[in-house]
């Protein structure tokens, strides 16, 4: 599926390229990667926002601290709304989990750069990452108890296998679907863009009727464009009520 | 049939899947929009169920779509 070289190749964006290599682990090449100069770029980004917005410490918020406020108050109700006050020890951790995923998303919206978040190895170990806290959240606060979570109150007895094994093929498969939703979402989205723009350029080399009919596929971009922006703050959005939804079975398994 | 053909076939079929999807979603928000034009003050409290749904229905059909870009790139 290697795009030729006067087609357009969708998938190219997505290439991971070494920047420069560090030095060698076990014979793995082990090297800076655009992914990594990316995510760093969203982690400064995040941190510059916040602090910058805190810096000041007025009254009444400028246009800085008041978007840095309303940043975080807006995790900080998602988190008090979903986990109640107990979660509060949680808010950190999905205010980080939200700041990374929304600044990687958003900054992949940039033409030429790179889009971490389209990455499963990204996506697959924060949501491997967030499975086991909720394991180990869950083991640590309520023992045993914990696996009540696999038995729901007021199943007939001769149905509870049944119910107990989807249970927890549902809980296994939450890692797999958290992970492949916001790769999906970002990948699919980057990938029809980059269809829709090589729509373009493959009608205006055809001439000047080309160019006339081009101007479908670029509203159709700037279309897509303004969905991808949605849906790049939504997923960050779902991947962090996700979180706290399962951050909650772990503090009350017994639903 | 040619091996390639029949991997961009699968592709093609595997990807029917996200249309279940689409109706998933849409029937989620009509609902909520049919509720919430009934009771306009329920309405913002539940918004975020109602993305959750959405996004749980949503993440079904991306499930197809990764098998087709499995078959394409993967197989």
């Amino acid at each position: 599926m290697a795009g030729t070289a006067d087609r357009v190749d969708p998938i190219h964006q997505f290439h991971i390229v070494d920047l420069f290599q560090i030095g060698q682990i076990g014979g793995m090449k082990f090297a800076f990667t655009n992914s990594a100069l990316f995510m760093l770029i969203a982690v400064a980004l995040s941190f510059l926002l916040l602090y910058a917005g805190s810096a000041p410490r007025a009254l009444v918020p400028g246009r800085f601290q008041s978007v840095a406020e309303e940043f975080y108050s807006f995790v900080h109700n998602l988190v008090r709304q979903v986990l109640g006050e107990e979660g509060k020890a949680f808010f950190p951790f999905i205010f980080c989990l939200f700041a990374f995923v929304l600044f990687t998303n958003f900054l992949g919206l940039i033409p030429y750069f790179f889009t971490v978040t389209s990455q499963l190895v990204i996506t697959g170990t924060l949501a491997l990452f967030i499975i086991l806290m909720v394991l180990v959240v869950g083991l640590a606060k309520h023992g045993l108890k914990f696996f009540g979570l696999f038995v729901p109150h007021g199943v007939p007895i001769f149905l509870l296998p049944f119910i107990s094994l989807i249970e927890i093929i549902s809980f296994l498969a939450r890692p797999v679907s958290l992970s492949l939703r916001l790769f999906g979402n970002m990948l699919a989205g980057h990938i029809v863009l980059k269809v829709f723009a090589g729509f373009i350029v493959s009608l205006a080399g055809l001439g000047f009727g080309g160019w006339i009919g081009a101007i479908g596929p670029l509203f159709m971009t700037v279309a897509i464009t303004a969905l991808e922006f949605l849906v790049a703050a939504l997923q960050a959005f779902v991947f962090a009520v996700l979180a706290c939804v399962y951050l909650k079975d772990a503090l009350h398994p017994h639903h | 049939m040619d091996a390639e053909a029949a991997k961009m076939i699968g592709a093609g079929i595997a990807c029917i899947g996200m249309g279940g999807a689409g109706i998933g979603v849409g029937t989620i928000f009509g609902n909520f929009l049919s509720g919430a034009l009934r009771n306009p003050s329920a309405a913002q409290g539940q918004f975020t169920n109602a993305l959750i749904g959405a996004a749980l229905a949503e993440g079904l059909g991306i499930f197809s779509l990764v098998v087709a870009l499995l078959l394409l790139f993967v197989v």
